[in-house]
């Protein structure tokens, strides 16, 4: 039993399929290829194949009516009233699907106590926003909340359900996926869809270093979640056109075995670790009174300001500050360094970032080897000009 | 009190590259270990235990070879462990890797409480904790950070929202996830790993489960199928600017806009 085949009569036991497997799924017993429970089903074998000898077996699942299911719903996540802004950005993309789709695109709102929540959300070109305003439902809970929004499934049958990868959108979505026994995606960082309204689906995958394009083929709705700023919100519209769908469910669905005994802020904590944009200092920078332009930048960015060991040892940083081997590791979406030559020890600790922008006036800087974009200058002629920039806005053409 | 952790063996390492050539997976680094998160996982139960007294019991799905992890707990002082193994499990997508999880979990015995770390490493989903939740319709609070206090019929724990903390009371049987601020996990130790020596891992196969439809696990239990796998577009390709301040400072701008950073 396996779920790839091998055509024995083609397999002349090259085993380059052994080979290519990455999961070393593929072994040889008894001069036969064998798949064993390491497989992922990649299909890297196939393509690997000379023989062709390797395929697909059909996992003949039956397929829903997909005609019965039309629309993209999004999930608008809210905490104590304040609508998370993920929201805006998964109806931008919902809309992009449904123009394409020539369907609809809803919203449903679920919480308590609800005030202007649901205009501002049609502000954004919804049909229509469905709202559950019950009181059982003032904090997320994961029981009423799979609830509400399989109730939402039920009346409407979106095709597509897009879910900001937060907290709540994380527990919630997994819920009802299992619930419709259907296909969930995380963190999906492209979306599309083909005319057939299947899903395309493209996420990080085994690992980081690997995208893979997935599909829910037989299984409505189909669902996804999103991280915030990954798709882009859309400008909103003059007039909104869209509906307040008012809902509600029977408040014996609402039980649950959680309560919420206390909700409380969290303190800002000024962690480099967990910052998303990070602006680190190098022996580039000549006195500690330039650190402030390059704080300014941080500010600027919403990032934290990193240093490296030597400016720990001039003391202009404190060591929580510090990154690399004897400091610690980030992984932001972006960074900037200033003023960093990239020894062995700092690149170790950064060098997984999404995005690294690096700025020194010495172009065989080994900073240069790891960084993306390369900015070959005078960080007191860059950052400045940089600042004033982003305090301006706007964009600047033909360059 | 009757604890369940469920864990999961990943690769040791996340540096699975494709080769940009022949795209084929660059191998290195199959070597195994037991999901980071999951370490909290179990180091939660053990301390729940302490105080409260009961059982911690270990389960993975995965091939024979994750014996490695079940051991681990053991050493770190997890009572019993299970393996669920099969080849009719391969290929499953969270949805048939919740669903086989929970049939083990309904095979082996009644639970007060579930946790699984918040994801794994390897799949980073964070999908099959609240699913196994959703098949043993039982509650389920993900992102726990704290245990607070334990009683014989609730917990009352602390969850990471992001930009606020919620304190949460949540009652049997329920299942929880933890993050890596929840404990500080202890080491294997090297006494229990002798006294553990030749505890037996119980193996349980699709024959083992009360639902034995095939297509309900692997790859024909899963909604989601895999159409292609690529490498990431933006592979280290390196653009270097030159030129004067003002000229440097509007490409950093310009870029840094269309990423959405300002």
């Amino acid at each position: 039993m396996s779920l790839l085949s091998v055509d024995y009569i083609k397999c002349n036991l090259c085993q380059k399929c052994v080979e290519a497997c990455p999961f070393a799924a593929i072994d040889v017993i008894d001069d036969k290829i064998e798949f064993n429970e390491a497989c992922k089903v990649c299909k890297i074998c196939i393509k690997q194949c000379p023989e062709g000898a390797i395929s697909l077996a059909e996992t003949n699942q039956k397929s829903v009516n997909k005609d019965e299911y039309t629309g993209v719903l999004v999930f608008a996540e809210q905490v104590e009233g304040e609508v998370h802004p993920v929201t805006y950005e998964l109806i931008g993309k919902g809309k992009e699907l449904a123009d394409k789709l020539g369907q609809d695109v809803n919203a449903v709102l679920i919480g308590h106590g609800f005030d202007k929540q649901a205009e501002n959300i049609l502000g954004y070109g919804v049909n229509n926003v469905y709202v559950y305003d019950q009181p059982e439902l003032a904090h997320y809970r994961v029981e009423p909340y799979a609830a509400v929004l399989e109730d939402c499934i039920q009346k409407f049958k979106p095709t597509i359900i897009l879910v900001g990868a937060t907290s709540i959108g994380r527990s919630l979505a997994p819920r009802i996926s299992t619930r419709f026994k259907t296909g969930l995606t995380a963190d999906c960082t492209v979306l599309d869809v083909k005319e057939n309204t299947d899903l395309i689906q493209i996420r990080p995958a085994f690992g980081g270093n690997i995208m893979a394009q997935i599909i829910t083929p037989k299984h409505r709705p189909q669902m996804a979640t999103v991280r915030y700023k990954v798709m882009t919100a859309p400008a909103e519209v003059e007039n909104p056109t869209g509906k307040i769908v008012i809902c509600s469910v029977d408040g014996s669905k609402l039980s649950s075995g959680v309560s919420v005994l206390q909700v409380t802020k969290k303190p800002q904590v000024d962690s480099i670790v967990d910052a998303d944009v990070i602006i680190a200092a190098g022996r580039g920078v000549r006195e500690e009174k330039d650190m402030k332009m390059l704080f300014e930048l941080a500010e600027l960015l919403n990032g934290k300001l990193a240093v490296t060991r030597p400016l720990i040892e001039n003391g202009w940083g404190s060591y929580h500050q510090q990154i690399g081997l004897s400091g610690r590791s980030v992984r932001p979406k972006l960074i900037i360094t200033v003023g960093i030559s990239g020894s062995v020890q700092f690149v170790a600790g950064m060098k997984n970032a999404e995005c690294i922008f690096a700025i020194n006036s010495d172009p065989t800087a080994s900073i240069f080897n790891v960084a993306h974009y390369g900015i070959v200058g005078d960080l007191y002629e860059v950052l400045p000009r940089l600042i004033e920039q982003v305090k301006e806005g706007g964009t600047i053409d033909a360059l | 009190m009757d604890i369940l952790v469920c864990i999961k063996q990943v690769p040791e390492t996340n540096e699975v590259e494709v080769d940009e050539k022949t795209g084929v997976l660059k191998r290195d680094g199959i070597d195994s270990k037991m999901n980071p998160y999951d370490l909290y996982a179990i180091e939660t139960a053990l301390q729940l235990k302490e105080e409260q007294g009961g059982r911690v019991t270990v389960l993975t799905m995965g091939p024979p070879q994750a014996e490695e992890i079940i051991r681990e707990g053991f050493m770190m002082g997890a009572d019993a462990g299970y393996i669920l193994s099969d080849r009719r499990f391969a290929g499953a997508d969270t949805l048939a890797t919740g669903y086989t999880l929970a049939s083990g979990v309904k095979k082996i015995g009644e639970f007060d409480l579930l946790i699984c770390g918040m994801q794994t490493t390897d799949g980073d989903t964070a999908q099959v904790g609240p699913a196994i939740a959703e098949i043993l319709q039982i509650p389920h609070v993900a992102y726990v950070n704290k245990i607070e206090g334990v009683t014989e019929t609730n917990l009352t724990v602390q969850k990471d929202m992001a930009d606020s903390i919620e304190r949460v009371e949540v009652s049997f049987p329920a299942l929880i996830t933890v993050t890596k601020e929840v404990n500080q996990p202890r080491l294997p130790s090297f006494k229990r790993k002798l006294e553990t020596r030749d505890w037996e891992i119980k193996m349980l196969t699709l024959d083992d489960f009360a639902d034995r439809k095939e297509e309900h696990y692997g790859l024909k239990g899963s909604p989601t199928q895999v159409e292609r796998i690529f490498p990431p577009e933006s592979n280290v390709e390196k653009t270097t600017w030159e030129g004067s301040g003002e000229e440097l400072a509007g490409l950093i701008y310009n870029k840094l806009k269309e990423m959405k950073f300002v």
